[in-house]
């Protein structure tokens, strides 16, 4: 499977990466040949296995339904760039 | 042309957990913002998920009950989406193999008809956190007490045709939600929305029309006046000989409306995959049976019990059955008050159900408790007061005067069921009125409602009424 210049951009977009107009022929290659490379497995017959969800082959561990965080707001909204009234401020967004 | 309505809803139902899905955070609603989002809920780097195991039993006897397959194994993926109230960038759900399989639920329509709705599928997630656009300098303000509870997401086959069908499933679902006391059910919090994916095809046609999804719908009454609209902007639409786009709506209540919020085709890449941090969920045989015994009776039997054993209509049964606290209640009053299973049911629906509506209360928060009610009630039954009566008394209780025997008591209600008094009140009243006496016996059979008003008038309402009724049409028809 090769990716094309369109590929590229809508990837970037989905990942939010800003990426320049003339590096995109190089990601468009490194691209496809990261996925020539996987391709090669496509040769192994498949057809009667599980799909993978995990490579390791354990079950998750539950945990009990109890809270056990205490409020930490002042301590973590430390990291943050901009708080107000117990918010976390982020530039503007709108449905 | 003739058109065919096809509806699917997928519905998140909170799940009533005391922590989220993922994390230690409490759950409960109402806190200051962000008092309740830790590390995990906000996607610090480093911190790992650990899945609550209520929202696992939640969920299989979410499954039992419509029955439904239980995955012995399903997995947790990420949806990748940005949006600030999504902190990770992603949020853990579960996409191919989820915890609940194949599912049906009966509704009943209003012909009476019950139609099986299929239920695809109900799979484990975590909500997203909210975003409040007031002002706040040019900026958005994040409260991310929400991210990370545990949502249940049943989603049913597009098996729905019309507005009042969404409505009908979408009732039952609350109930039996709410019976399996997996979700607080409350819509104004959010603890039970709706998204409904709504097309029309031509009558007859196999192939499925473009939907639009609307989403967020958090009452009934929404879910059928954005259905209605949406079903009749698509058939204006094709048979002006446009097409329907596949987007998402938003209903404004105001306007009575949908309007276009974004087109899903790109939104739609959600590129899944499983998430590494999470191993696959296994549940065995024996969480299922402990998850099967501890089922209650759900709403469908219970309806069908209580026209059976207290030989109620099917409107009655089902009136008193659409909440666990409702049935509970009934039953309540009928044990205490030993009988009268009917008389109780016209008490519960009416008078009790009305006083609640009307102060805005709970059944856990009335005044008037089920012995009381039934203390009540038993004087009906054993002629002390007629059912009149009871009313006032009632509403003494309710303003809290006190149990039915003492009002009674104090305000001098017990009925008269003397023979003799009441034949006096009525010479009384016969004798006052000898106009009407003669105008009645000329045939004007109406004015008999005028005499048992005037003696009942004369007692303060306290004459047994079924006496009134027998002495006076005898005292009448004497000349």
């Amino acid at each position: 499977m090769s990716l094309n210049k369109d590929d590229v951009v809508k990837i970037a977009h989905l990942a939010r990466l800003a990426i320049d107009e003339q590096s995109i022929p190089a990601y468009a290659q490194n691209l496809s040949d990261i996925l020539a490379f996987v391709e090669q497995m496509d040769r192994v017959e498949v057809g009667g296995t599980l799909p993978m969800a995990h490579p390791l082959d354990m079950a998750q561990r539950l945990r009990a339904d109890e809270v056990s965080e205490s409020d930490q707001r002042a301590l973590l909204q430390q990291g943050a760039p901009a708080v107000e009234a117990g918010l976390y401020l982020v530039p503007k967004v709108i449905d | 042309m003739q058109w065919e309505t096809v509806i699917g809803l997928e519905i998140h139902a909170q799940l009533a957990t005391r922590s989220k899905i993922f994390s230690g955070a409490s759950t409960a609603y109402g806190a200051e913002p962000n008092a309740q989002a830790c590390a995990i809920d906000l996607g610090l780097p480093g911190v790992l998920p650990v899945l609550n195991a209520e929202a696992v039993r939640m969920a299989v006897k979410f499954g039992l009950a419509i029955d439904a397959r239980i995955a012995p194994l399903s997995v947790f993926a990420r949806k990748n989406y940005f949006y600030p109230d999504l902190p990770k960038g992603y949020q853990i759900s579960q996409y191919e193999l989820p915890v609940v399989q194949q599912g049906t639920l009966d509704i009943e329509l209003e012909d009476g008809v019950c139609k099986t709705i299929g239920i695809t599928r109900a799979h484990l997630e975590e909500d997203a956190g909210k975003s409040l656009h007031e002002d706040f300098h040019g900026m958005s303000g994040i409260d991310l007490n929400r991210a990370g509870t545990p949502l249940l997401e049943i989603v049913s086959e597009p098996d729905l045709r019309s507005a009042k069908e969404a409505v009908a499933y979408m009732k039952k679902l609350h109930a039996l939600v709410r019976y399996l006391e997996i979700c607080d059910g409350n819509m104004q919090e959010g603890s039970f929305r709706c998204d409904a994916n709504v097309s029309v095809r031509p009558l007859g046609s196999e192939k499925l029309g473009t939907r639009a999804e609307i989403k967020n719908l958090n009452s009934f009454r929404f879910v059928e006046r954005a259905i209605n609209y949406e079903i009749e902007r698509q058939i204006a639409l094709l048979e002006s000989g446009g097409a329907v786009v596949q987007e998402t709506r938003l209903f404004d209540p105001d306007k009575g409306e949908t309007r276009s919020m974004r087109s899903k085709e790109e939104a739609n890449d959600y590129r899944y995959f499983p998430d590494p941090d999470l191993l696959q969920l296994e549940i065995d045989s024996g969480l299922i049976e402990q998850m099967r015994a501890d089922l209650p009776e759900l709403p469908d039997a219970k309806r069908q019990r209580f026209i059976k054993e207290y030989t109620l209509s099917a409107y009655d049964a089902g009136v008193l059955t659409a909440t666990r606290e409702l049935a509970d209640f009934y039953e309540a009053v009928v044990k205490a008050a030993q009988g009268e299973p009917k008389l109780v049911a016209n008490w519960v629906m009416g008078d009790f159900s009305a006083a609640l509506n009307r102060d805005n209360l709970d059944i856990a928060q009335s005044p008037v408790s089920a012995v009381a009610l039934a203390a009540l009630l038993n004087r009906i039954t054993d002629n002390t007061i007629s059912g009149k009566i009871a009313k006032e008394v009632f509403e003494a209780m309710w303003a809290g005067e006190g149990e039915a025997d003492a009002v009674i008591e104090r305000k001098g209600l017990v009925q008269i069921t003397d023979t003799s008094a009441i034949s006096k009140v009525i010479d009384e009243v016969i004798a006052a009125n000898p106009t009407q006496l003669a105008q009645y016996r000329s045939g004007k059979d109406k004015l008999f409602g005028f005499f048992v008003g005037q003696v009942m008038k004369q007692t303060q309402g306290k004459a047994n009424p079924a006496q009134v009724n027998d002495l006076l049409k005898a005292k009448l028809a004497e000349d």
